[in-house]
């Protein structure tokens, strides 16, 4: 029985995903006069544009390929020659993506956007309920425990062809997301009904992505909790990334916008939010009353203020497994792939480097743009403070964060981004290394080395090391997940907030007293 | 300087080679037949499961050995010539040693049963054993395990997430009960049936028949029931791997013989590990220790004798673990499965039958002596400590919260296992410590 639904689901996941996945190439465009017009929304614009866009006009375009490289060229064709007159003030600044995503989704005449809920029905509904249908049953398999069984004989977990497809298409799906949404309208169209309910606006790529990143960190997070059902540790850290992901990160901010408010995630912190202090964002919030003033408190109380105190009680855990929504992803939907990361002592030396250097390079950027803002001044020690912001936006925000962080979960490890990228985790981990609490406390002399721990670390800390020579874990890259804790067979690992004395204890394996008698 | 050489590249020798370096720069050298590298043995059972390969179970990178000039050397070591100091190696090559360190571990104990030496007959001790397992699990459809020890159980749970059925055959009469006291026993008893394992107490094994190719094809009992399978696993213990030092001079029974500072009888040779046995076994210890602990804890004594600093093995206070399934085990002080003499027992089980504290204590004056616990985890320190200062039953009782180990959030059982011995102890009410407040978990 429980097989059957397990197939069932199995089925239905694969239907949902591949008629979601199939919608882009079932797409068919038609620009009209009209649409173009209407979606401009700027008369100059629309001069300069319906002349050199007659030729698509009517025409019925069946893939957003040649949709959008014949309106990029009319759009380049028009910029180029009043650039090349220096007509400044006539350029159309826009991203010719995005214009051409607005447009593609104007003109798509695909079944899809006849029918958006049922489309949504066909594809979310069904490929959640599948998954759903497979996941819960697992209750049926036998008695709770630690069952990492197979994790190494499989192609998805164990970077076989599975592995590989997913990781490719992961990092197709975020190069199109963040720079061609014009191929995925139809994504974006049919979730307009759920965005439309909470907002009130129709969806534009971001909401496509925060439906489906909430979906996942549910999704998977239920597994998770399924799999780990023994703990109540895994099920209660489990249960609050849900709910941060699904209330902050998701419903609240819509909703804010619906009310009129400020657009804002109450629970992301700079440096990791790095356009808290983009000028764009201080003016949106000083200008918003009360409330945004608030927000913008807020937001400097928690990385100021919240981020030692609460790194100090209970380590940088309170928000890298339990609330950051990057750490929320990696702990539900990248939980099959935390064995992947690399435990050698070269990655080591190259997170050290790479992670502080990002930290490094958030401040500088910040400081640059928060110079600008103050001063008018464009440009600190002949650096472009814009473009520093561009590129760190581009490098880290989009490249780093998005395409390799969960891009390259099945390769690399659920906590690419966490480990080698995010200047937040750099800062939580400075805290939590040199003033905190929070352990791993070592249990005396009972490890036997078997190495579960390391292997399922996806921060790849070699826990084992300290393990096996009876020292406590304290590192900064800790994220306090707890699953060295659950998968160690012999009870090994515990995840302590305590006074600080002992905290970084000498390594002594407890029971030779030939040894420690005569020290 | 002097040229070291140890034969094993287990827990014992390798920690043997770790000290060694930290205390001196002697020349290092560590044969072993088994593997290039150091691997720990205990998580055989990961690899065939797939929580791990091989590669995750070495403790230490590759890199490390040449780093800390650790020579390794894969070779069998035919014999030792303990006059000339020398080795002769499988290779052809002959070495010549200051001092010799066997730590060559265990062999499977196989008892001359008809049929043991069949295809598909195997223990499970070394990587070898591991790789035979994997060339005979495709094509097995049911297995036999022989000797109900924690190797037997770890082989039942492999062969189960391979979905090959597995019968058990115990010849005692509850799980493990040489070690376990009954209560325990019939608890993992229990748990073991829950996942679908045949288990047969009180069942010996007869012979193994085979078919027309050499393969198993059958198990016979004691009573004569024929059990179809085709794999049959033999885990009725380990004995010291000792053959190839019978003509050496080094003086062995069934193991090699050794003082208290793990010293053989001839002048610059050690033994230490699971294949070591002492002439004069410490108290309440056996002459044979054959576990993962005390090989690391003679490794480093050996090594601080080798290198000038005369130690004798003085292993603190027992201690012990394991894991049965789901449930995890661990053992401080002494529990022994049947109570001596002036010994007391307090036992409590969760109604889930899958956890429990066995507490035994000396019925003269209370001093606590030892503790097994299942599904719950303690702290070793606290124990030692308790144990160390003779504490009473009460004192321990009464701190129970100080030892608990079980992560956060994890349900807490001390209010229960408080008013259980008050209530089997009539007359006695002993009184937890108060939990601290929690502002005082936060902030103290
Ligand atoms: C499956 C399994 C699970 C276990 N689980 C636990 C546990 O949970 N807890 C626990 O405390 N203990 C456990 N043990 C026992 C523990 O692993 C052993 O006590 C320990 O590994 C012994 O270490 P050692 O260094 O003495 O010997 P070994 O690890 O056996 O190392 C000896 C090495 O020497 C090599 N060798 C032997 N003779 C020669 C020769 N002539 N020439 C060259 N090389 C030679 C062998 O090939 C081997 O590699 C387990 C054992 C097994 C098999
Ligand atoms: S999982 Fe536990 S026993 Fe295994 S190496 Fe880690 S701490 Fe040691």
């Amino acid at each position: 029985m429980t097989k059957i639904i397990q197939s069932i689901g199995l089925v239905l996941f694969v239907l949902g995903l591949g008629f979601f996945i199939s919608l882009p190439f079932l797409d068919s465009f038609k620009l009209t006069d009209e649409v173009l017009k209407s979606t401009l929304g700027n008369e100059q614009h629309y001069e300069l544009l319906s002349e050199a866009t007659k030729p698509m006009l009517d025409k019925t375009y069946t893939s957003s390929f040649s949709f959008s490289s014949d309106f990029i060229t009319s759009f380049n064709h028009v910029n180029d020659a009043l650039k090349a007159e220096e007509k400044w003030d006539q350029v159309i600044w826009d991203n010719p993506n995005d214009l051409t995503m607005r447009l593609a989704i104007a003109s798509n005449q695909s079944f899809a956007k006849e029918n958006k809920f049922l489309t949504f029905l066909l594809t979310f509904v069904v490929a959640i309920i599948g998954s759903l249908m497979y996941i819960l049953p697992k209750v049926n398999d036998g008695p709770a425990g630690i069952r990492n069984n197979h994790i190494f004989h499989r192609a998805l977990s164990n970077r076989g062809w599975l592995g590989i497809v997913l990781g490719t298409f992961l990092i197709s799906f975020y190069i199109l997301l963040y720079f061609t949404p014009q191929h995925i309208t139809s994504w974006i169209f049919i979730t307009d009904p759920i965005s439309q309910a909470l907002s009130g606006n129709t969806a534009s790529q971001w909401f496509l992505y925060g439906l489906l990143y909430t979906i996942a960190v549910a999704v998977m997070g239920i597994r998770m909790i399924m799999k780990y059902r023994h703990s109540k540790y895994q099920i209660i850290r489990t249960l609050s990334v849900i709910f941060f992901q699904t209330a902050f990160a998701f419903i609240l901010p819509e909703i804010l916008v619906r009310l009129n408010q400020p657009y804002y995630d109450f629970k992301n912190m700079w440096p990791l939010d790095y356009d808290f202090f983009d000028a764009w964002h201080v003016d949106t919030l000083t200008s918003s009353g009360g409330i945004g003033i608030f927000m913008f408190a807020w937001g400097i109380t928690l990385f100021v203020v919240g981020v030692p105190v609460f790194v100090y009680l209970f380590g940088k855990r309170w928000y890298c497994s339990w609330v950051c929504g990057c750490g929320g992803l990696a702990e539900t939907l990248g939980d099959p792939y935390r064995q992947l990361s690399s435990k050698k002592l070269s990655s080591w030396k190259i997170e050290r480097y790479l992670i502080h250097g990002v930290l490094v390079f958030s401040v500088i950027m910040t400081g640059g743009v928060l110079y600008t803002y103050f001063t008018g001044a464009g440009q600190v020690f002949g650096l472009e403070t814009s473009n520093v912001r561009s590129t760190y936006g581009l490098m880290i925000g989009s490249i780093f964060s998005g395409v390799i962080g969960t891009g390259f979960y099945p390769l690399m490890g659920n906590r690419v981004w966490c480990r080698f990228g995010c200047p937040l985790a750099a800062y939580l981990g400075i805290v939590q290394r040199f003033k905190s609490r929070f352990r791993i406390t070592t249990n005396g002399g009972q490890c036997i080395s078997c190495g579960n721990c390391s292997t399922y670390c996806e921060m790849g800390i070699d826990v084992r090391w300290y393990a096996q020579r009876g020292q406590n874990i304290v590192r900064s890259s800790c994220v306090g997940c707890g699953v060295c804790s659950a998968v160690c067979p012999r009870g090994v690992l515990n995840l302590e907030n305590s006074s600080e004395e002992g905290r970084l204890n000498e390594p002594l394996l407890i029971g030779n007293d030939s040894i420690t008698l005569q020290k | 300087m002097k040229n070291v050489i140890i034969i094993g590249n287990g827990i014992s020798g390798i920690t043997a080679a770790r000290h060694i370096r930290k205390l001196s720069d002697h020349n290092i050298t560590v044969i072993s037949s088994e593997t290039d590298h150091f691997f720990s043995r205990t998580a055989l059972m990961y690899i065939y499961m797939g929580h791990m390969k091989y590669e995750n179970t070495k403790p230490y990178e590759d890199w490390f050995w040449e780093k800390n000039r650790i020579d390794l050397v894969r070779a069998y070591v035919n014999s030792v010539n303990s006059t000339q100091k020398t080795l002769q190696l499988s290779t052809g090559k002959e070495l010549k040693y200051d001092v010799l360190i066997l730590a060559t571990g265990s062999k499977s104990n196989k008892f001359g049963w008809p049929g043991q030496d069949l295809k598909g007959v195997q223990g499970l001790y070394n990587f070898q054993d591991l790789e035979s397992m994997e060339k005979y699990s495709p094509d097995t459809r049911h297995a036999v395990i022989v000797g109900g020890g924690l190797i037997g159980i770890e082989m039942a749970e492999m062969l189960l997430t391979r979905k090959i059925p597995v019968t058990f055959l115990v010849r005692e009469s509850n799980f493990w009960n040489n070690v376990l006291p009954e209560q325990e026993s019939k608890l993992i008893s229990q748990h073991i049936r829950e996942h679908h394992v045949d288990l047969r107490l009180s069942t010996e094994m007869r012979e193994i028949l085979s078919d027309s190719e050499g393969r198993a094809r059958a198990v016979v009992t004691g009573d004569g029931e024929e059990i179809a399978c085709q794999f049959v696993g033999l885990t009725a213990g380990v004995s010291p791997n000792i053959d190839f030092l019978n003509d050496s001079g080094i003086e062995t029974k069934r193991g090699i013989m050794v003082d208290e500072y793990l010293a053989t009888n001839v002048p610059d040779v050690y033994a230490i590990g699971d294949c070591a046995q002492f002439i004069t076994p410490l108290p309440n210890r056996r002459p044979i220790e054959q576990v993962w602990y005390t090989g690391r804890m003679q490794g480093e004594v050996v090594a601080n004798t080798v290198c000038g600093n005369k130690t004798i093995y003085k292993p603190g206070i027992w201690f012990n673990s394991a894991k049965f399934f789901d449930i995890e085990y661990q053992t401080y002080g002494h529990v022994w499965n049947q109570l001596k003499e002036n010994e007391a027992e307090f036992y409590w089980e969760h109604p889930s039958g899958k956890k429990c504290m066995h507490f035994v204590f000396d019925s003269r004056d209370n001093t606590f002596l030892g503790i097994n616990n299942f599904g719950i985890r303690l702290r070793h320190e606290v124990f030692d400590r308790w144990l160390k200062d003779k504490r009473d039953i009460y004192h321990v009782l009464e701190n129970l919260r100080e030892a608990n180990f079980d992560p956060e959030f994890f349900d807490k059982h001390e209010e229960e296992i408080i008013r259980a011995f008050n209530q089997q102890h009539k007359g006695q009410s002993i009184t937890l410590q108060k939990q601290k407040s929690l502002f005082a978990k936060i902030f103290s």
